[in-house]
Order: C-alpha cells, then structure tokens, then sequence
C-alpha cells in the first residue's frame, strides 16, 4: 500500500497556517470537557501536550513509568534546543533551520512537517523563557545563544549543561499545575503494556501499577503516545534503564505502522564501556569537540601506552585528515562511524580497545586551563567522577554509544497515526528528522509537538467522534485485560535458569555488533538468524520470580525485553530492506571508494512503514514515498 | 578485559533493609557482594547482587534508579547514614565502588520520612514532592500568546542564581537527611528560583505562602536549620535558597498583614 | 498566612523571641560584671535599676511574652518535627548538623528550669538561705546575697551547668537566627556563625566566671 502523509501542497511558507484553517475543526467549548484524552509519557512531548490539552478545557489522563512526569528521559539533553530566532543576526531563519534539518536528516523527511518545526521553534523558546525557564543570558539581560552540532549559525538555547532538565521542567511545572487544578488525572508508577482498539479506532490502553501489579484499562475518545526512544535495543545507550519500545511495540501489534526502525543514531562523545557489569552509557555534550581535538594512535602497538608518552607524529588526528573542513565538528553519524573504523583496525585504546583520544592539551595550552574549566568544567568532573581519570592533564577517551531512535511510529501530518484516533509525538514518532537527527532539534521537536501541533490537529479528530463512545466494559477493554494478564502469567510460570538481564545483554550484543553503526547484508541476515532462537530461549529458559500483585521490577524488564527481542527483528530487516546508505542507517556494501555514505534516491527516497503480521511473522512493508518540492536532493558532504 | 578492570576485586558486606511491602514489616538482611570491581557503579554493585539472588530463587532487592547518570533524581538510598553516600556532588547512581575498599561493611536504607512512605525495600514514595510543586511551584502562564523571550530582560546574575536553585533534581536526599524531615531545601529552591526571575515575581508572595502551607499538610516537619541537607543535596543547592524564602515568607506576611496583598489565590485564576 | 502557625511563621517568632533574650542576656551581663567593682559596684547597680520600677516593669513584660512564646512554639516544634521524622537510621552520621543543633529543645529545656530557679532565688529571694542584708548605704546588699549563694559549691555548679546550656543554645541560635529571618548571605554567614559563637564564648566565661571565681575564693566574700 502507498501511504498518504496528508502533507498540505502549495507555499510551503504559509502551508502550516493554511492547514490551520482549511483543514483542522475546532471543537466548540462547550462540548470540549466532554472528551477525554490518554496522554501515556510524560517526557517533553508527553507533558507539554497534557498541560495544553487541559488548558483547552479537555478531561487528560497521563502516565508515566517513574515515580514522576519530572523524571522522563528528557531530563538528560544537556547541549540545548534550537529556534530560528536569529538574534546573534549570523543569518539564521526559518528556512535555513529546515533546510538544515532536511539536509542533516539525509533527506529522509516529510517538508511539511520539518517546515513547520522550524516555523513554530520561536515559540518554544518564549514558552518556555514565560514558565521560569532559566536559559542562559548575556550580560545586558538578552538571550544567549551558541552554536552546536556543526550548524553554521549560533541558533542553540542552552540552560548550563542542562537543558532537557530545565525544559522539562518547564513543563513538568504547566502539567503540576493542571494536576493540582484537577484537569489532569496523572498516573505515575504505571506502565502501558496494550492499546486498545475498537472498530478501528484507538480508545483506550491497559496498564500495569507498578506497585500493587493491578491490571486496569483507561477509556479515552483518543490516545496519544509520547513514549520516547527505543535504542536500549542495543542494551547499552546512553537512554535510562526504563526506556523501552513497549509502548510503541504493543500499539504497532494493534495495527499501528512502525517507520524507519532502522534509523538510529549513534553519538561519537560517550564515556567508553569500562566492563561487562555495565549497565549504561554516560554522554557527554558533543560541544567537547569544539575544543577537544581526536586522535588514535598511528601504531598498534602505541595502544598500550599513556597517551603523554605517544609523540605527536604517531598521532592520527582522522577526522582532521579525512574531514579538512569540518575536521572535530563533522557530523555525528560520520565521527561515530570514522571511531568505530579506526578501533577495528585495532588503534582503540583503552578497555578493550573501545575508545579513541578526546584531547585538549593544545586548547588548555591556547585558552588556559581556567578557560576550559569554565566552558567544560561539569563535563570534566563527570568524567572524572566515573573514569577516575583528571581529563585536564590526561586526554579524555570516548567512544560511540546509541543515543537516538529517528524511527517511530509512522504518523501523518496531523501526528495521527494509521490508527484513527492514535496520536504519536516526540522521539516515539518517526516525523522530522529523516536518516539522521541534528544536534538539539529534538528538544525542538517535543516541544513543538506538545505545545503547538497536537492541540490543533487532535481537535480535527475529536470534533468528529461522539465523546464517550466505549465503555470500560466493552468487550475489547475486557479482552486487552486478559491478554495482559496471560502474558504477565507467562513470564511468571517459565521459572528458568537465565535472568532477564542475561538475555538483555546477549540481544544488545548482537544487536550492537551487527545491526550497529555498519550493516552488511551478511550481519544482517545473521541476525535474523539469531533472533528466534533468542526469543525461543527466552520463553523457555527465562527465570522472573515473585507475584504479578506486588512491585516486581524483574517483571517489568521481562516484558520490556520480551519486546525488544519482537522489535530487534523489525529494526534488522528495516535495515536489510534498506538497499543503500543514509544517514545513521550505514549499509557496507553501499559506500563510496572513500568510505562515505551512498543514498540511493532513485530507489529509496521513501518512509519505510511496516505492518505486523504476527509475531516472528515477516511484517508488511508499506512505503511513503518522499517528494522534496522546496529543497532539492543533494549529497551530503561534511569534507 | 584490559587494564582498566584488572584492578583487584573487592568484596563487600552489604546490610540491606528488606521490606516487602508498605503495610508490612522490615528488617536488615546481610548480603555478600563479590568480585566488586572500583569501576563498579553502587548501582552496578547492587546489580550483580540481585543476579546472585534472582539466581538463588530468591527475591532480588527493590531501588529506584533510572537514567544512572546523575540527573533523573530517582535513585535513592541511604548509604552508612547519609543520603547518596555523601559524597559531594554524586548521585547514589554515580557513587563508584572506588569509594569503598575489600571487606567494608555498608548498611543501605531508604529514605526514612513520614511524608514518604516505603513501598518496597529501598523504594519510597515521593509523591508528597509532587504535590507540594501542584500547589503552587510553577509560573500560571498559559500555552501560546506569552511575550517574546526577549522582551522581558534577565540580568545574568539573576539567570545565573536562578539556575543555581534550578539544578535541583527532586530526589528528596534533603528530606531524608534533614533530622526534621523538612523539605525546605527544596522548597526554598523553587520558590527562590521562581521569585528572582521577572516571570516568577508576579506571584511569588502567593507561591510562597501556598507551597509553605502544603509542606505542613503533606507531613514535612519544619527547618531548624540544621544545614544537613545541604551537606547531603547530590546538585550542590545551598541552604541560602532556605534563607530566601524565609524573607520571601516574611516579606508576603508583612504585605498581607498591611493589607496591601492578598495571597489566598482565588480559583477562577487557574 | 499565619504567623502563628505557619512553619517559616513560628520560625520567625523563635528567632526574634530569641534574639530579644540575647538582648537581655548581654545586658544582664553587663549589669553583673559589675560585681566585679565589689559590692558597691552591684548594689548600686540594682539600687538604680530598682530606682526605674517603669524600666524594670517593660521589660520584665516584654521578656516574660518572650520566654513564653518561644518555650510554647519549641515545644509545638519539636513535637511536630519528631512525628515528621519516626525513624532514625542505622547509622547515625551528620553532615553539617551539630551537638547543639540537634540539642536545642534540652538546652532550652536547661535554660527554662534555671530561669524559674534563677528568679526564687535572686529576684523573688524566696528560697531558704538567701542571704537578705542591707549595706553600709541602706541598700539591698546584692553582693552578699550572691556571694554567700555560690560560696556554696552547689548552687554555683547548678549555675555554671545552666551557663553550659545557654552557651550551647546560642551557639547554635545565635547564627540561625539570621538564617531564620533571611538576614543573611553566603558571604555575612561565616561571619553570623563566629560572630554567634564568640558571644555565646563570652556569655560562658562572663556569667560562668562568677559562680566559679566566688567558690574557689578569689571573689571576697
Ligand atoms: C543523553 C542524551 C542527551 C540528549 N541531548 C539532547 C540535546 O542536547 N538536544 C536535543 O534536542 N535532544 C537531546 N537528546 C534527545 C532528547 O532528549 C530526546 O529525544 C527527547 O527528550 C525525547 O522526549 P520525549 O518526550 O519524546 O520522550 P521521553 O522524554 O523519553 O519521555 C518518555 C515518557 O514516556 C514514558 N513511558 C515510556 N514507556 C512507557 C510505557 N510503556 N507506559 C507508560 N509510560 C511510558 C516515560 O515514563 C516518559 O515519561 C538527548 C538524549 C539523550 C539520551
Ligand atoms: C526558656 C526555655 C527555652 C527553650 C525551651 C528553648 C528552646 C528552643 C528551641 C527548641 C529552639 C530551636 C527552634 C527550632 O528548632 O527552630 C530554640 C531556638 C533558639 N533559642 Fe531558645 N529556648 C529557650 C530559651 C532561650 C533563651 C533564654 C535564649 C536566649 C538567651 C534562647 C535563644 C534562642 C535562639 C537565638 C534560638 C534560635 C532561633 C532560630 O533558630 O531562629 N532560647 N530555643
Ligand atoms: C552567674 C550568672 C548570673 C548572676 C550572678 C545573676 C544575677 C542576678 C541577680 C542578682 C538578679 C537580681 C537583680 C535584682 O533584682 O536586683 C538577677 C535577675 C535576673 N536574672 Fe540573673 N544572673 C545570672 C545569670 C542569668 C542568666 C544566664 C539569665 C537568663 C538566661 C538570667 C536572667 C535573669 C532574670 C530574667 C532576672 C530577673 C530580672 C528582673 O528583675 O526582672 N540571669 N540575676
Ligand atoms: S534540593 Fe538537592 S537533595 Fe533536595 S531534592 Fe533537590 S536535589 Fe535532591
Ligand atoms: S536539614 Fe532540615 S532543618 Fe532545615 S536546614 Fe535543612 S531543612
Ligand atoms: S538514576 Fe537518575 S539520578 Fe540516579
């Protein structure tokens, strides 16, 4: 099937506020507390869209896994969010923030939607600057800015090095009060583990309380899902240990389209893995490369030495070699991969030769050590905090590490999914950034998403469906229940011999291994081959004690990984079917002489939207093809 | 492994509580952690318990713990009697095994406060967090039509002390350290985080008299200035942000008691 | 918004009634150093303050509000503060909390007690063996009466364990005073905390000198 994105056509500069008008219906006042809308994850997207939605006079159910909407994931951005505001007047706009975007994406996104990112990212940052937001300022009280990601124009807002944190925040505090007003009904400590549809249409979910283990449906007239990444597929990531692709994974079990699961990037400035135990991955901010120069040593045998003792003419500096341009600030996708290649070759260094010199001797020797201290400092200190290692006198070493999921759910313009009724926003939608995300538009996008698209385009739906129309003991929410608690029974009666974290692992490994930064079709098949014996063993071997009616974590992470092992095998042949590079989507086979990525438009310039047919059943690929009307298709080189 | 993990092993005496559920009683279990590497997270070292204890058929000890980098504010517990272990700066999930040699004995509790019942082993609920923000920790602006970021100027110091309150996580160590089970410190921190930015001031007296009033109603006890949760507080908030709304406090007091405020927020302002 | 009942509300009470006492205290030490000019030196003192009943009067109702509050509230306080917090932990290691911090209510306690004795004995003058004479001037012969009282080495025990429990309390109040009323800043605060420990040094060594000097002797009797 061709899937229809239902993007507006015509200007692209006025397409949103046309949209606005022809095509979205507002729901009357009056009538707007009679709907209700279950709002699951609390993150940016998630808690900027309950507070609005509640503001607009609707009854607001959220969830959220933690103990509270504070704690989503979001909490982690540090480097920043970016506005085409243009205050520093370096020749930022609207248009060239989606152009960038477009183009950083590897031209693997809808226009519309990325246009009307980057229209509505001003409003953002004045949203946020109005809840107490404290972003950074200049000394005559304005707003400060710096550049990040490689942009060229210095259009990121930053708050210290925690701005997920203060944003969320910010939102966290317009959901509070919505709370305490009593138009939000917030439920912590509750997972969504089914969607439930009926006659083709989302009306509600089961949840679990992850305290007393009650298994509950909530009835709603739409659901909207901001549910977040799914790279813990690779185990390690820099994501929390809660971050899962369940919710997403249950709703595309019910029929909703999962879009471009193979595009997942990899970010090149993390804290290497120091043993097996490891649990997760520490990011640092990718600014470090503003002033950290990276290097490997030229000879193998250099590896072992301290890095002092490796003179400067045995250094390779690749990404200044290979990327004269760009050289450190080349993007994301190409530094992580340029590591990865150089480890291979056996010139990592530390832990198991999984790691490659972020060095600032010649900055500390440039700017001063202060200066560095004052522009890095928290940076330095976690470093310091987790490697034990001063990274003032001794060069930092990093690796690449999962940090983000372009992919999603397949949603149209509206952010509505193939599901009437089913909303996606926020990392958990597959929408703006293509192949490959751009530094600090992610922030961007949740907020976006939450405060100024799903208001609207959620009306659109809501005016024409009668409030109330399930009840909670309809059938469908009945049998949702029960399928539930049959897999919630299941976990608990295998009593194997492995631990859910042992299968975890064994899955990330091969996930990260073959399906990582490079896939070959060889890797890929391979990993088909090795999934369903996993997900055999799992259901066999798998060991989850206690009860279902308790607080029981191990629980949680079997179903969690139960999922993952589902989702692993989507995400493999996503990228199988994939037949060219893109963006953090880099197939071997597809490269040019020297190494770079080779997109294929020709024959892949669509959205690739798969439909379950059955688990460990080969699913459905349905393609949105791709039409780049404003900005034309053009390689992307960083040289 | 490579020379990072060939640092000698250590193994560990662990005094855990154990509770199994709110309304059910709890007491100190020993466990042995072995083969506890320095680069070991804490978090990571519970971890490898619990796999022995899974293994075992046995009930694997409960924490909260999420994004294990410091930030999230979920993990907590009382590690030999301080909130997070006491190191400064360093979340429980960001304390290393570094910090402890072969043979140590460590006692792990769960924050201990009558506002925040235990729902399972090291698992409280910090839910009277939340609602004390409900009340009134936040700015009552509405989404869409506000000012532009611009229009209203910050001094930097002003950002810059607003931030430093900001950086508060929400994990509730100063309430578990207070010997009062105060939650001032993070209290003060909004409230003085919201009353130094221009956005904020409108209502700050109203803020402030609303959240110092919920503290009392959600069972908090009251500051006698003890500064143990500064010494605990994992982001470095200083009880200076205390002393702030303690004037906040008195100044919206003395303006009410003249007659030129009100701070009794009428609902219609949502 | 109460004052009365606020949690920052009674905390403000505490910390002004706190500092009034204060006030009397370095006052009343003034007065008694004056001992120290032998019994002239006292007995004029008191014929003269006694010469001013309006003085006496105001103040005696001003403190008299003050003690009053300030012991009720800190009751109150303390109540409610161990309901918030029921159950120690294991280990028992404080941070930044000290000995006096976490001892206030007993040292007041000390305090209070002292107070009510203090007063049957030298304001009253009701208790058995209050030495009452007249010196040479007719005046109410002050000094004897002190002098005979810490002659007696239990009496001037009593009174330098009381002077150890109010330089306790201030040690720790005197600063959290400023903190209380948010007088204070990062910067002033240090100074408050020496500021406030130095005074409660000197309360010690002032009234404690007394009792102590006229027991070993070095006081004339
Ligand atoms: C370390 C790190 C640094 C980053 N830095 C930046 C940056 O500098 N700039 C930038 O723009 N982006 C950055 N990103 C990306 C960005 O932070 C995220 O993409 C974005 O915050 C995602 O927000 P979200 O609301 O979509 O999801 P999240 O914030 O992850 O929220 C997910 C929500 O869903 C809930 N949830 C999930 N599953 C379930 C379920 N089954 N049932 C109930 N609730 C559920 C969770 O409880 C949570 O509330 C960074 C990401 C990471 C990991
Ligand atoms: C009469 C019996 C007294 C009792 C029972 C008493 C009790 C207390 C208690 C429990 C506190 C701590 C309050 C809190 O936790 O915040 C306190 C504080 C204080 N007390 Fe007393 N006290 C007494 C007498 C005195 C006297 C005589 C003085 C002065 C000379 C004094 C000076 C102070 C000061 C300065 C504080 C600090 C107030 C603050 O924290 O802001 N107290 N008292
Ligand atoms: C060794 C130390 C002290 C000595 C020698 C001493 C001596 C005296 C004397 C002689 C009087 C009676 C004055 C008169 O009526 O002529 C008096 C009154 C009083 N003293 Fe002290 N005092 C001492 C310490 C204290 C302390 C520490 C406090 C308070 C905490 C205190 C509080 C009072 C009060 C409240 C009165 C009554 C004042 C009045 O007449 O209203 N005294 N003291
Ligand atoms: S003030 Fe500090 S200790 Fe208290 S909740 Fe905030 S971060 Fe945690
Ligand atoms: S420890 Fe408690 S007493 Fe006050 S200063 Fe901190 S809240
Ligand atoms: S787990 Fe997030 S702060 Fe420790």
């Amino acid at each position: 099937m061709i899937l229809d994105g239902k993007a507006p056509t015509g200007k692209i500069q006025d397409s949103w506020d046309k949209h606005r008008f022809d095509s979205l219906k507002l729901v009357n006042p009056a009538n707007k507390r009679k709907y209700k809308v279950l709002v699951v994850g609390t993150g940016l997207a998630g808690a900027s869209a309950a507070a609005s939605l509640a503001e607009l006079g609707y009854q607001v159910e959220a969830f959220c896994y933690q103990d509270s909407p504070r704690r989503a994931h979001s909490i982690a951005a540090q480097g920043g969010i970016n506005a085409a505001k243009a205050y520093p007047n370096d020749g930022d706009s609207i248009y060239r923030l989606f152009y960038d975007t477009i183009k950083g994406g590897d031209f693997r996104a809808r226009e519309a939607d990325v246009w009307r990112l980057a229209q509505v990212s001003n409003n953002i940052i004045d949203q946020c600057v109005a809840q107490g937001v404290p972003f950074a300022r200049d000394y005559a009280g304005y707003l400060d800015n710096r550049s990040f990601g490689g942009a060229q124009v210095s259009r990121t807002f930053f708050a210290r090095g925690q701005t997920g944190q203060q944003l969320l925040l910010g939102a966290y505090s317009a959901l509070s009060r919505q709370i305490g007003l009593g138009t939000v009904k917030m439920f912590a400590r509750t997972e969504m583990l089914d969607l439930v549809v009926v006659d083709g249409e989302a009306k509600g979910i089961t949840v679990r309380d992850l305290v007393t283990g009650e298994l509950r449906s909530h009835v709603g007239d739409a659901v909207v899902l901001a549910t977040g990444g799914y790279v813990n597929v690779f185990y390690l990531s820099t994501n929390a240990m809660g971050c899962s692709v369940t919710a997403n994974w249950k709703a595309h079990k019910k029929g909703a389209f999962f879009a471009n699961p193979c595009y997942t990037q990899i970010h090149p400035t993390c804290i290497p893995q120091a043993g097996d135990y490891q649990s997760k991955l520490t990011l640092m901010s990718e600014s470090l490369r503003n002033d950290g120069r990276i290097w490997v040593p030229k000879k193998k045998e250099d590896c072992g030495k301290a890095p002092g003792e490796i003179p400067e003419e045995d250094r390779d500096y690749y990404l200044e070699r290979k990327y004269p341009s760009y050289g450190n600030l080349a993007p994301r996708d190409i530094a992580s991969r340029a590591a990865k290649e150089q480890c291979d070759e056996g010139r990592g260094v530390g832990p198991g030769g999984r790691g490659v010199y972020l060095d600032f001797s010649a900055s500390i020797a440039r700017l001063g050590e202060n200066t560095i201290r004052e522009r890095y400092g928290n940076l330095f200190e976690m470093y310091e905090r987790i490697t034990d290692e001063n990274a003032y006198k001794r060069p930092m070493r990093i690796y690449p590490a999962p940090h983000y999921a372009m992919g999603g759910l397949w949603v149209d313009y509206n952010l509505q999914s193939n599901i009437p009724g089913l909303f996606v926003l926020g990392e958990a939608n597959f929408s703006v950034h293509g192949a490959n995300r751009l530094g600090a538009s992610a922030l961007m996008q949740g907020l976006a998403d939450g405060y100024f698209v799903i208001p609207y385009t959620i009306a659109n739906y809501l005016a024409q469906t009668k409030p109330g129309k399930v009840k909670a003991d309809h059938p469908e929410m009945l049998k949702s229940i029960a399928d539930v608690k049959g897999e919630r029974d299941r976990f608990l009666s295998i009593n194997g011999r492995k631990t859910v974290t042992e299968f975890m692992r064994e899955l990330g490994v091969l996930m990260w291994n073959n399906v990582g930064m490079a896939r070959s079709k060889e890797s890929l098949n391979e990993t088909l081959q090795k999934i369903p014996a996993i997900r055999e063993e799992f259901w066999k071997d798998v060991k989850v004690s206690g009860t279902g009616e308790e607080l029981n974590q191990q629980l949680e992470n079997a179903g969690r990984t139960a999922d993952f092992i589902d989702f692993a095998e989507l995400l493999t042949r996503d990228a199988l079917q994939r037949e060219e590079s893109c963006g953090g989507h880099f197939r071997v086979e597809h490269q040019y002489p020297d190494g770079e990525a080779k997109r294929d438009d020709a024959n892949f310039a669509y959205a690739a939207a798969w439909e379950f047919k059955g688990t460990g059943k080969v699913s459905e690929l349905h393609k949105e093809p791709l039409k780049f009307e404003n900005i034309h298709l053009a390689v992307r080189s960083y040289k | 492994m490579s020379a990072h993990t060939e640092h000698a092993t250590m193994n560990i005496k662990l005094i855990v509580w154990r509770q199994p559920a709110a309304d059910k009683p709890g007491q100190f279990e020993t466990y042995e952690a072995k083969n506890i590497t320095p680069h070991h997270s804490f978090l990571e070292m519970l971890d490898v318990v619990n796999e022995d204890l899974i293994k075992a058929g046995k009930d694997p000890i409960a924490f909260d713990h999420d994004c294990r980098e410091g930030i999230c504010g979920m993990c907590s517990a009382v590690v030999n009697g301080v909130p997070h272990g006491g190191h400064e700066r360093t979340t429980l999930c960001q304390l290393h095994m570094r910090k402890f040699k072969d043979g140590d004995a460590i006692y792990v509790e769960p924050w201990r406060a009558r506002a925040f019942p235990i729902l399972k082993d090291l698992i409280v609920d910090r839910g009277a967090l939340d609602k004390l923000i409900q009340t009134a920790g936040y700015v009552s602006c509405h989404t869409g039509g506000v000012a532009d970021g611009n229009a209203i100027l910050v001094g930097k110091p002003q950002a810059d002390y607003a931030m430093d309150a900001a950086e508060c996580i929400g994990c509730g160590a100063c309430v578990a350290a207070c010997p009062n089970s105060a939650a001032m410190l993070f209290a003060g921190a909004k409230v003085s985080q919201l009353a130094e930015l221009p956005q904020g001031q409108v209502e700050a007296p109203q803020r402030v008299a609303a959240m110092v009033n919920a503290m009392a109603e959600l069972g908090f006890g009251n500051c006698s200035n003890h500064y143990e949760c500064e010494g605990a507080c994992p982001k470095g908030i200083k009880v200076k942000f205390i002393a702030r709304m303690n004037r906040e406090f008195t100044k919206a007091l003395f303006l009410e008691k003249i007659g030129a405020i009100s701070t009794v927020k009428v609902a219609s302002d949502g | 918004m109460r004052l009365l009942s606020d949690s920052i509300g009674r905390k403000v009470v505490m910390a002004i009634t706190g500092l009034l006492m204060v006030l009397f205290v370095v006052g009343h030490l003034l007065g008694n150093l004056s001992i120290y000019a032998g019994p002239d030196g006292i007995n004029t003192y008191a014929a003269k303050l006694h010469s001013m009943p309006v003085v006496v009067w105001i103040t005696r109702i001003v403190m008299g509000i003050a003690v009053l509050f300030h012991i009720i509230i800190s009751i109150q306080i303390t109540l409610e503060n161990n309901k918030a917090n029921p159950t120690k932990y294991a280990v028992d290691r404080s941070l930044r909390a000290t000995f006096a911090s976490k001892n206030m209510i007993w040292t007041g306690v000390v305090i209070g007690l002292f107070i009510g004795y203090h007063l049957l004995h030298f304001t009253v003058r009701s208790l058995p063996g209050v030495v009452l004479l007249q010196d040479m001037l007719g005046r109410f012969d002050v000094y004897s009466m002190v002098s005979d009282a810490f002659s007696r080495g239990g009496i001037a025990i009593l009174y330098v364990v009381a002077m150890v429990g109010l330089f306790l309390h201030l040690s720790h109040g005197i600063q959290s005073t400023f903190q209380s009323l948010g007088l204070n800043n990062p910067k002033t605060m240090p100074g408050f905390t020496t500021g406030g420990k130095l005074l409660s040094v000197l309360f010690l060594v002032g009234y404690g000198s007394i009792p102590v000097l006229f027991l070993v002797g070095l006081l004339a009797k």
